[in-house]
């Protein structure tokens, strides 16, 4: 004997039982919504937040609680007209009548396809654009559209991050930065004066070759340059465990001489991806220094960027930025190298030291205090909340419940 | 749709909105999973008769009108709309008003809802919301923040009553977005979104409120401790992984 339903309350009726809230659903769908979104927003029935909500998916292989069905409306109406049994599956050519009440299902166009896909490849955080390129091949359902965002959204992609990619035969590593790139795939690595042939999509260098005159600097700036990169190689290989450096002549590299302002740039760059602890992160820094000839000065510019991406069980994100400038004089290759490896060093560190110390003051002065502050909670308040809890601030102690002894806590 | 949630969980916090709406275009026909599985930073609107306002969500929307909990009325204005029944709309007035208190005591400010419906099986769904904007400009207090939102949904699945218990499942979202922007630090944007689980079989001698409080209280706790190792925590490791803090490597220069 089935039970009887507030909305059905005679079972014998032959008319299957439609609760009030499939009903108003229904009726919500006739009725429409006026805004752009309305292909996304319409058909949502309140049946639906009861489905297992989850913690998320957890890796990549390990699947969320398999998604119902779609629904189709089509179906949902021909339903509620013909009260039949009849399954809710999609059925098939019958549109019929029905047809005009849908609203059109707005076909995305290639180039609106293209254009989505791209916006989630650059947006992808520092090592995980495979995995997001995965996911938007699915989502897209295009692989023409798919294609090309893949081509453009890529090298940007690339470039932002500056991957540090390996050179066949041994030739050492590449950085894949806009200082370095000669052509669209071809990029120079100064230390090597090689030019590694990238695929972009793929993220691997399939070629390397040697560079040629005209690519490199001059021998004046060239010893600038490399007694820099030399510095700065060794204050990376003490402070970053995994970083990678690069120096690059980015203005005037074909100076002969003293008498005229040049510039270079050091890149650095250290990464650590580990998916399956479900958290990757970045930091890149950008100095640009200018060799002031005339006033025998060296200006630099420093841009820091750090990344976090956390995910295990939600989605967390650090993104800081930060600049500063200085400056020191003007001397030999060598003495220049190491007052500026210095000044990078002593910058990036006091950075570090701010970094944490936002972290430190954040929670303490911002997050505990001002958006959450623990205090006594009032027992048995307005004599409805029988709260025998009472927190003392961040401690808790725990009174002995009937709470404690139900199963699932 | 596993895709799709993948993509959800990479994209920067900041553009929840963004990436959900492009899903939704590209995916019409999960637009109800998608939406009730991916939490989105909760908005408000003033219900005018109440002089209140209260935060809108999947969960008090009808077509595109929003439900007051302060007035049951919908905004902009719809003849017939859904309504909880008169039992549930008074549990729901009175779950308003103890949360509207719980959430002065924690938060000193910001704004509450809770919304109630029946669902299929006897038993009723409960939400509750709390939107925080703890920035300079705003409720904050203690004025650091460029930007600092907190925004928790707390959903709650109230089974039928069996033998005088009831079976609750409680599924917590809380988004947090923090912003400082000064001159030594530059920038700094910490956001994201974490989600858990809680059930427990309650008796209901003292009444559906009281239980549902109490594990709301909890939860929270228990969120707000692992915000902040996973927030504070993970991500601050994650950076000095990538480079050790000073004392750690001390620079080496040779003499020249």
């Amino acid at each position: 004997m089935p039970r009887l339903h507030r909305n059905n309350p005679d079972p014998t009726l032959t008319k299957p039982k439609i609760s009030r809230i499939e009903f108003n659903w229904y009726r919500r769908a006739r009725l429409g919504t006026r805004d752009g979104l309305s292909l996304g927003r319409r058909g949502h029935t309140h049946r639906n937040h009861f489905s297992p909500r989850g913690t998320g998916p957890h890796a990549d292989d390990e699947a969320p609680p398999p998604p119902r069905a779609p629904f189709s409306l089509l179906s949902f109406s021909l339903y509620l007209r013909n009260p039949q049994p009849h399954s809710l599956s999609s059925s098939g050519g019958t549109a019929g009548a029905m047809a005009e009440e849908d609203a059109p299902e707005v076909e995305l166009s290639g180039e609106q396809k293209k254009e989505i896909a791209k916006w989630f490849l650059l947006h992808s955080p520092g090592g995980e654009i495979q995995y997001v390129a995965k996911d938007v091949r699915s989502v897209l359902d295009d692989d023409g559209a798919y294609g090309e965002a893949a081509s453009e959204a890529f090298p940007a992609y690339n470039k932002a991050q500056m991957i540090c990619l390996d050179m066949p035969r041994g030739m050492g590593e590449v950085l894949i930065t806009s200082f370095g790139e000669l052509e669209e795939n071809q990029f120079l690595d100064p230390r090597t004066a090689q030019v590694g042939i990238v695929d972009h999509v793929k993220q691997v260098c399939t070629d390397v070759r040697p560079a040629t005159d005209e690519e490199l600097p001059s021998p004046y700036i060239e010893e600038f340059r490399c007694a820099l990169d030399a510095e700065v190689l060794k204050y990376v290989g003490e402070a970053y465990p995994k970083g990678v450096c690069s120096v690059y002549s980015t203005k005037g590299k074909d100076v002969e001489g003293p008498g005229s302002d040049f510039e270079l740039a050091v890149v650095i760059q250290a990464a650590r991806n580990s998916p399956q602890n479900f958290c990757t992160g970045s930091w890149r820094s950008v100095w640009n220094i200018e060799f002031k000839d005339d006033i025998q000065i060296l200006e630099l510019r420093g841009k820091m960027q750090v990344g976090a991406h956390y995910f295990e069980e939600g989605n967390v994100q650090l993104d800081t930025k930060h600049e500063c400038k200085d400056s020191t004089i003007f001397q030999s290759p060598e003495d220049c190298a190491i007052s500026i490896a210095s000044i990078i060093c002593h910058h990036e560190t006091e950075y570090l030291g701010s970094l944490e110390a936002s972290y430190t003051n954040l929670p303490d002065n911002t997050f505990k205090v001002t958006i959450y502050f623990p205090r006594y909670f009032i027992k048995d308040l307005l004599g409805r909340f029988h709260g025998i809890l009472t927190y003392l601030l961040l401690e808790r102690h725990e009174l002995d419940f009937p709470l404690k002894k139900s199963a699932g806590y | 749709m596993e895709a799709a949630l993948g993509l959800m969980r990479r994209m920067p916090p900041k553009h929840t909105e963004t990436a959900l709406s492009a899903l939704l275009s590209l995916l019409p026909r999960h637009s109800s999973d998608l939406l009730s599985q991916v939490d989105q930073p909760l908005q408000v609107l003033c219900d005018i008769d109440g002089g209140k306002e209260f935060i809108l969500c999947e969960y008090n929307r009808d077509a595109d009108s929003y439900r007051s909990p302060w007035s049951s009325k919908y905004h902009p204005p719809l003849e017939d709309g859904t309504q909880p029944s008169p039992e549930l709309r008074k549990l729901e007035i009175e779950a308003n008003e103890i949360f509207a208190i719980y959430r002065d005591q924690y938060y000193e400010g910001g704004i509450s809802s809770v919304y109630m419906w029946e669902d299929d099986n006897e038993g009723f769904v409960a939400c509750f919301l709390i939107k925080k904007d703890g920035s300079k400009t705003a409720h904050g207090r203690r004025g650091y923040l460029e930007e600092g939102a907190w925004d928790a949904i707390h959903v709650i699945e109230v089974g039928p009553e069996e033998d005088g218990t009831a079976h609750y499942c409680l599924t917590s979202t809380v988004m947090l977005s923090l912003t400082t922007d000064d001159e030594s630090s530059g920038t700094f944007s910490l956001s994201g979104s974490i989600r858990r689980q809680m059930n427990m079989d309650l008796s209901v001698a003292e009444g559906h409120l009281c239980n549902m409080g109490r594990m709301i209280e909890e939860m929270e706790s228990k969120m707000r401790n692992s915000l902040d190792q996973v927030y504070f925590g993970k991500t601050k490791e994650m950076v000095c992984t990538l480079r050790p803090p000073a004392e750690v490597t001390q620079m080496r220069m040779p003499e020249s």
